[in-house]
């Protein structure tokens, strides 16, 4: 299947135990609740029980007062005078004049023991004025909608828009016009999805600790330790090298865990409570109502096609609300959209809105599982209408290399014609369906990230490597870069240890997050290494008294280049390393740049359902995940991705949202409500991965984490629509949507 | 908070009355649980697990069953014999939970906790079972439809306890079955619950009990679905009849789990598909 089956890999391919397996089943793990420090207190958050509320008064007197508090927060411990994203870090860490949604901190507590920070809690006196407020994302740009945060609009919106819309984005090319001329079929629809949240089983856990000098530590649950330094900073005021910030184990974040909602909590608390160390650790509710979801979005999409299912134009208009702040990723969801197509003329307009909900954060390929929605579910339509097999015209209109994307750039080397190809091979296609039961396919897209990097590759006195890199291990980058590093020394899987470090330990990385930590920081290490064992070589040429150049490394040991370089016997890396001491001392490798050559990664979907025609119940039958992953270097956790992306997405398509209520209060903020998949409801998952691999990375890596989530709200909307002949355009599709829907078809 | 474990139902019940906010502990699923979010704060903890008997199934001499407050779900659905009488009851508890739930979790806590959303409660009322209820004047014996005053609430009386749940005897020609419907296949709460309990003799269906959860305040026993199978052969007219009178007896409401328009055509629905299972359990068919 891969484009490129030259190399033959030693150890790239395989699929050993990862290095953090064994500490997990074990629950030796460290979480970040697991930290504990001599002194600690324990912290308690107030939130905003209104959607929208003028806080007019707080007093914290009486808290102050009960035995065991030690200290108590409110805006005024943060900093004064941001601007920028840094002020609405600022806002949402702690509410300012005005609560925003329901769940806003508005004061914190540390005491000596959780239960007397939660009873302070009530001790805390706050006036609130109730102010009207927006949910949901149509109605807060009506021109009668009021402004949630004047001001907050960005230079890219234009005179006279609606009041809450803080961004807009335009792009596009070609002649719209001629393009839906030229159509045999126009057809357009409004497509509805609700916000969701990334659904992490690790609540957002730290323990900080700052004195009265600004310097400060934290053991914390993140994605990101230099993001949650930098932003910290900004929100304390503090200088960001003073803090040193200590990755835990992280139990899932999806995004979640790019930014900060508890960090800057506890750090002021330790302030105030004299540099005795905090810990903060939020409740699965404190985790819906405040942290993490995803924008909910409202999309406009028209397409042209012809007759042979060629489209001929593309026009999308999309709205998506990410919260009372600026942040929707209504820009990502419109480039990925209509990623898959080769478009000759083509349109996206998106604007983001605010409303009375939580800041929205990243969530796995922010944006595009709901553009995609929109875009696969028209098409699928449209050839159904045409009666042409959706998967031709998937193939038909696939981009290839060298074509312009719909959003601008040129794509290079990519893998989609190879992935649709792979599903039409595929055997589940084949799967005979009965009553009741329906089959939707659809594509997807996710750019992929680079991003800063920073690694370090020492060389141990026993020849093995140590391996310091600063994205957080989430879905098995430690072994797949271990898997790497190994192959280029050319020593095993099991002599390599990788360690995600601490601030201080590296130059700044970028979070694990865009999909980048096998490619970004597996790249730069096997640039590390490859330093490593030029420097290994310069201490065998000096050993036998040839130029460097006349060294070469082979399967973990120097060796003379040729016969004309003289006759030595090989040395190993750790004959080398034995006397590194000696030869000029420790050997390291260190490469830090922004990542360039990242490769993107196409997938589809093939999903299989049937649906109970009295209730609406959709069970998922058969799933299958094909997907690009360049080169899979541990294909079990590229199996994983893809496993858990397309699991993410049915929780999306049939049963998770944000219920709120006329309050503006969310309604289900427990997992009991708010309905994630379980095992159970789920089949197999199958997958295939196609490499094609990415010539920007040194082992053809892509990246494959987040395009996994694209393909299936719109393959599960189109295999419903499949299986009973209705179309439903509102996520989730939830079995009173779906009866309602079954009970209008007649 | 205090805790108690009580050698009897009698002590149990002293040290409830002497109490002022005090909870019974059976599995605990439900009280830890509310404790810990802090909807529940109670001051004395009333552990019933000591109490002899507690963890017994046993047959009364009517040929019914006499099954112990602490008897978890796990241990109900290992019971061949008991689960051959009364299949719906036992179905019903086995949905609760999970494997770790189901080790822990007990009928009488099921009831007691009031939701209406109980999964073992609908089949128990269907059953026409009872609970003996010991209090500071000695027990009585209530049915257990009347047990639910509303979400949360009991009709027992201050430091009263239930120290039994009592099954009729089968007899010939029974079957019973629960049916609820969640959006997921498990760990979740019944939107709408159906119990159907009947009897078929001579090609007939002789007596009938239609119990419905999640539609109301209680769980509502349904004469009028009942009455829509007696004397009928549960042909496709009885089964209609019946969906319409679940339907019309079911006073839903609207929250995050569901549309109460929604919730009163499921009533509908999985009262005939429990109605079918209960029958063709009756009539000895695979269900
Ligand atoms: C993860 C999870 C999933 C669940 N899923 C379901 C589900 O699918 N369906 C469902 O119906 N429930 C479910 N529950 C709720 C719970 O498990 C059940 O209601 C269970 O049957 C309660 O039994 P228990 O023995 O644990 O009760 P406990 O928690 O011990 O008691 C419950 C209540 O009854 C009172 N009580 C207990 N015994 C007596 C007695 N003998 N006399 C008087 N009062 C008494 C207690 O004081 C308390 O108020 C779930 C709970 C959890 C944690």
């Amino acid at each position: 299947m891969a484009k490129d089956d030259t190399h033959a890999y030693r150890l790239i391919g395989t699929r050993p135990n990862r290095p953090d397996g064994l500490d997990k089943v074990t629950g030796r793990a460290r979480y970040g609740a697991d930290m504990a420090l001599p002194g600690m207190l324990h912290a308690a958050v107030l939130r905003s029980p209104h959607a929208h509320a003028r806080i007019t008064r707080i007093d914290t007197s009486r808290a102050e007062a009960l035995a065991g508090v030690k200290a108590v927060i409110t805006r005024a411990d943060l900093a004064t005078g941001q601007s920028g994203e840094d002020w609405n870090l600022t806002e949402n860490t702690l509410a300012g004049e005005v609560a925003l949604y329901d769940g806003h901190a508005v004061a914190a507590v540390a005491a000596t023991s959780k239960f007397i920070a939660q009873d302070a809690l009530a001790l805390i006196d706050v006036e609130y004025e109730v102010l009207p407020h927006l949910i949901d994302v149509d109605d807060a740009i009506r021109p009668d909608a009021i402004a949630l945060r004047p001001g907050s609009a960005d230079a890219s919106v234009p005179d006279g828009s609606p009041a809450n819309v803080v961004k807009q984005i335009e792009f596009g090319h070609g002649d719209l016009d001629a393009g839906f001329a030229a159509a045999d079929l126009v057809r357009e629809g409004r497509y509805l999805t609700e916000a969701t949240h990334q659904g992490y089983i690790e609540p957002h856990a730290c323990v900080a600790q700052l004195g009265a000098d600004g310097k400060g530590e934290m053991w914390v649950c993140t994605q990101g330790q230099w993001y949650i330094r930098k932003m910290c900073a900004a929100v304390l005021g503090l200088e960001a090298a003073q803090l040193r910030v200590t990755p835990s184990e992280i139990g899932g974040g999806f995004g979640g865990k790019t930014t900060i909602f508890a960090e800057p909590l506890a750090l002021a608390l330790s302030r105030k409570a004299g540099g005795r160390p905090v810990k903060l650790v939020m409740s699965r509710s404190e985790v819906l109502r405040a942290t993490g979801p995803t924008a909910s979005a409202s999309m406009d999409v028209k397409i042209g096609m012809k007759r042979d299912g060629t489209i001929t134009a593309a026009l999308c208009d999309f709205r998506m609300q990410g919260g009372a702040f600026p942040g929707a990723p209504v820009d990502m969801a419109l480039f990925c959209a209509l990623a898959p197509y080769k478009l000759d003329a083509v349109k996206c307009i998106g604007q983001d809105v605010l409303a009375n909900r939580p800041k929205a954060a990243a969530y796995r390929a922010p944006g595009a599982p709901m553009g995609a929605f929109a875009v696969e579910s028209l098409i699928d339509e449209m050839a159904q209408e045409l009666g042409l097999d959706p998967l031709e015209v998937r193939l038909k209109n696939a981009v290839r290399e060298g074509d312009k994307s719909s959003y601008g750039p040129t794509f290079g080397s990519i893998g989609l014609v190879e992935v649709l190809e792979a599903v039409k091979a595929h055997p589940n296609l084949s799967a005979p369906l009965g009553p009741n039961q329906g089959r939707g396919i659809a594509s997807g897209y996710w750019f992929n990230h680079g991003g800063e990097t920073s690694v370090t590759v020492a060389v141990s006195e026993d020849g093995g490597a140590t391996v310091s890199v600063g994205t957080p291990d989430i879905g098995g980058s430690r072994a797949s870069i271990a898997l790497m590093v190994a192959e280029t020394f050319g020593i095993g899987y099991d002599d390599v240890r990788v360690n995600v470090v601490e601030t201080g330990a590296l130059g700044v990385n970028e979070p694990t997050h865009g999909s980048r930590a096998t490619f970004a920081s597996g790249k730069a290490a096997v640039i590390s290494a490859k330093a490593a064992i030029s420097e290994m070589c310069r201490r065998a040429a000096a050993d036998w008294g040839i130029e460097p150049e006349a060294v070469e490394w082979i399967d973990g040991a120097a060796v003379p280049a040729g016969p004309n370089a003289g006759q030595f016997p090989p040395l190993t890396m750790a004959e080398i390393a034995a006397k590194m001491g000696e030869t000029g001392g420790p050997i390291s490798g260190h490469h830090e740049v922004t990542a360039e050559g990242v490769g993107a990664s196409f997938g589809a979907h093939v999903v299989d359902v049937e649906v109970d025609s009295e209730t609406g119940k959709v069970t998922i039958l058969r799933y299958l995940v094909v997907q690009d992953a360049g080169t899979a270097i541990h294909p079990a956790y590229v199996e994983g991705q893809y496993q858990g992306g397309a699991v993410q997405g049915i929780g999306w398509a049939l049963n998770e949202e944000y219920v709120y209520g006329r309050d503006g209060r969310l309604q289900n903020t427990v997992f009991l409500d708010y309905r994630i998949p379980v095992a159970s409801d789920l089949p197999m998952i199958d997958t295939v991965i196609v490499e094609v691999p990415n010539p920007g990375h040194p082992y053809g890596v892509r990246g494959v984490g987040e395009t996994g989530i694209t393909p299936p709200l719109p393959a599960i909307a189109n295999a419903v629509a499949a299986a009973t002949g209705v179309r439903l355009r509102h996520l989730p599709m939830s079995p009173p949507k779906v009866l309602a829907a079954l009970k209008a078809r007649g | 908070m205090r805790y108690h474990k009580p050698d009897s139902f009698v002590e149990a019940s002293r040290i409830a009355s002497a109490a002022g906010r005090y909870r019974f502990l059976a599995g605990g699923t439900d009280v830890l649980v509310q404790m810990r979010a802090g909807i529940s704060t109670p001051e004395d903890m009333i552990d019933l697990k000591g109490i002899p008997g507690v963890g017994d199934i046993a047959r009364t001499p009517e040929g019914g069953w006499r099954i112990g407050v602490a008897v978890p779900g796990a241990v109900l659905g290992r019971h061949a014999s008991l689960k051959a009488d009364w299949p719906g009851v036992v179905e019903g508890m086995n949905l609760v939970g999970s494997t770790q739930v189901q080790g822990r979790a007990t009928l009488a806590g099921n009831l007691c906790n009031g939701s209406p959303a109980a999964d073992s409660v609908p089949g128990l009322i269907a059953a026409c079972a009872r609970v003996e209820v010991t209090g500071s004047t000695g027990t009585r014996e209530i049915l257990v439809e009347d047990v639910p005053a509303g979400p949360g609430r009991t009709t027992l009386a201050p430091g009263e306890v239930v120290s039994a749940i009592l099954l009729p005897p089968r007899g010939a020609g029974g079957g019973d079955a629960y049916l609820r419907f969640i959006p997921r296949t498990e760990m979740d709460i019944a939107v709408v619950g159906c119990a159907v309990s009947l009897r078929f003799a001579d090609g007939v269906i002789t007596e009938a009990r239609v119990a419905l959860g999640a539609v109301a305040p209680t769980v509502l026993l349904v004469p009028e679905a009942a009455a829509a199978l007696i004397g009928t052969q549960g042909d496709g007219v009885a089964l209609a009849a019946l969906s319409a009178a679940a339907m019309g007896a079911a006073r839903p409401i609207s929250d995050r789990r569901g549309t109460a328009e929604f919730r009163k055509e499921i009533a509908g629905v999985l009262a005939r598909r429990a109605a079918t299972i209960a029958l063709a359990r009756a009539r000895g068919e695979p269900a």
